[in-house]
């Protein structure tokens, strides 16, 4: 009986030590968010909030972002359905957390080494979209529910071309198992999987960049047309909740990117004479933190540099462009591994 | 093992419990959404039991196809559709006694094909055994489909092909009278279509006055 508690004491050590840093790097992306796009823009952004009268470049900006939020009343619209309006920032959040479960940070370091987990992710990231419906419906608000059917029928179309790039990663590595795809990618930068499946990667990180309704894909909130798209009756605790989803989620597709076809934890020099030797050669975790940082900074670069698409434009690239790439690119992979071209773990 | 009883046969019975209490408050809530989200939860919890059973990628799929898919189509038909409470309330007393046989013979049917001929019961199925560390069900799934039923799998496979190609072919409508933007034509577009430079010489308003 003691041995079960501490077994499950253990495991709940090790989801807080997945989750605090996650929700802490969530913080400090909308910082980096609000200064990227500033000095992409020649402006400073948040350079004010600090700590004991220092400065330090807006650093403590988050934490005053937070406890604004946090302080701020729940206004609970009236006529909207009080139940799915609380449960709905919930829904969303839940899943964006649970998919982590399964990422291998490194070698050894995994929460749950499952078989399945590739499917698992999809699962849990395809669970996301009821938040958004229930809470665009629960509002009983126009603007509201056109933002969760925009941003419900974007998800759904862009699952497809995702589902199918991940099916090319499938077809290369032969395993569902997150950690064993990185181990078949085993090697330098040139042995990873972004060089024969080149197509399927880019389709992919497209299709994430939509999945997340992050710019230039973001109608779902369009300010412009519709407000603020689903959660515009959202106040404090309760949107700030849909904010942590909506960014830890963008997180778990750069992870998600780097993990699939970068090679996760694989260092980019290993095996190459001179440099693959040193320090520089051995994998690890920074190797990983290294990549997925990259594709975190993607999204604000694609943030800054374009505008919006127009939503019949949006649909016409997700079903007429990627999916018949990808759908292409698939048997190309197949040709590939079958005819030897490809060889894993060189 | 809690007092003696197995971990897998508490979370079988609760997750069973669950299931039955969703499946009923499919049919008797009154508004549509809250049914059809009570089907998810229904999807949610057969899908735990059938982890239960070590089958994990069927379970999965379930999660995936079911609920991430088609519960979110339904959503979206039910939530867009109008509909007005009220009429939905009445009539249970006057159908009352057209439904209640025709559910009693369906039972009575289910039970006597069940019982009669001993199909079913714990000494028909026993409890599967554990499978071994390395078992693994997505395997196992795959090399079944592609070769003891390649046939009905590819069969099956062509006929949800056709069902998907005959609905879009029924639903697509073309309206002659709406403007639509054709995307290659506005790539293909050249400046001279779009414009027109004049030459002409420059013209300064004629000075009144000044200096």
């Amino acid at each position: 009986m003691f041995e079960a508690f501490l077994e499950l004491a253990w495991i709940v050590i090790k989801i807080m030590a997945i989750t605090v840093p996650l929700i802490l790097t969530v913080a400090y992306f909308t910082y980096a968010e609000r200064k990227v796009i500033g000095f992409m823009q020649s402006r400073h952004g948040p350079n004010r909030v600090g700590i004991f009268g220092f400065k330090l470049w807006g650093l403590a900006q988050p934490f005053a972002d937070v406890f604004k939020l946090l302080l701020k009343e729940i206004v609970l619209p009236q006529n909207a359905n009080k139940f799915l309006f609380v449960l709905a920032p919930v829904i969303t959040l839940a899943p964006a957390f649970a998919a982590w479960a399964v990422i291998p940070f490194s070698d050894t370091m995994v929460l749950a080494n499952i078989d399945a987990g590739l499917l698992y992710l999809l699962a849990m990231t395809s669970l996301g979209v009821y938040g958004v419906i229930i809470a665009g419906w629960a509002s009983n608000s126009k603007y509201a529910f056109l933002g969760g059917m925009r941003s419900a029928a974007q998800i759904i179309s862009y699952e497809i071309p995702m589902g199918f790039a991940l099916i090319g990663v499938l077809v290369m590595s032969g395993t569902l198992n997150l950690s064993e795809i990185v181990r078949a990618q085993q090697g330098n930068i040139f042995d990873w999987f972004w060089l024969p499946l080149l197509p399927l990667f880019l389709v992919y990180f497209i299709s994430g960049v939509a999945e997340t309704n992050r710019a230039p894909f973001d109608v779902a909130e369009g300010e412009s047309e519709i407000v603020a798209g689903f959660h515009v009756e959202y106040s404090g605790a309760a949107f700030a909740v849909f904010f942590l989803a909506e960014y830890a989620n963008m997180i778990l597709i750069s992870a998600l990117t780097a993990l699939l076809f970068l090679g996760g934890w694989l260092s980019p020099f290993a095996g190459i004479p001179g440099i693959g030797d040193t320090v520089l050669g051995a994998g690890g975790i920074h190797w990983y933190l290294a990549k997925t940082v990259f594709f975190m900074f993607t999204f604000l670069w694609l943030r800054a540099t374009f505008p919006r698409y127009r939503y019949d434009q949006i649909m016409r690239l997700g079903w007429k462009v990627l999916i018949p790439i990808t759908l292409v690119w698939v048997l190309v992979a197949a040709g590939l591994k079958l005819s030897g071209a490809v060889t894993l773990g060189a | 093992m809690i007092m003696g009883i197995d971990l897998q046969v508490i979370l079988f019975y609760l997750f069973s419990a669950v299931l039955v209490g969703a499946a009923l408050a499919v049919i008797s809530s009154r508004n549509p959404v809250y049914s059809a989200l009570f089907l998810v939860l229904t999807f949610f919890t057969a899908a735990a039991l059938w982890i239960l059973l070590q089958v994990e990628f069927l379970a999965v799929v379930l999660v995936v196809v079911y609920v991430g898919a088609v519960m979110v189509l339904f959503l979206f038909v039910v939530m867009m559709l109008d509909i007005n409470l009220v009429p939905l309330k009445e009539g249970f007393v006057r159908y009352m006694w057209i439904g209640i046989p025709v559910a009693l013979i369906m039972a009575f049917e289910l039970l006597a094909v069940m019982w009669a001929k001993g199909r079913f019961g714990t000494d028909q199925f026993p409890v599967p055994a554990d499978r071994a560390a390395d078992y693994s069900n997505t395997r196992a799934v795959g090399e079944w489909l592609y070769t003891q039923f390649l046939l009905p799998f590819e069969v099956a496979g062509l006929i949800l092909l056709v069902a998907m190609v005959a609905a879009i072919a029924l639903t697509v409508r073309q309206r002659k009278d709406v403007k639509t933007q054709k995307p290659s034509r506005q790539v293909r577009v050249k400046r001279d279509e779009r414009v027109r430079l004049v030459k002409m010489k420059s013209e300064a308003p004629a000075s009144k006055g000044g200096n």
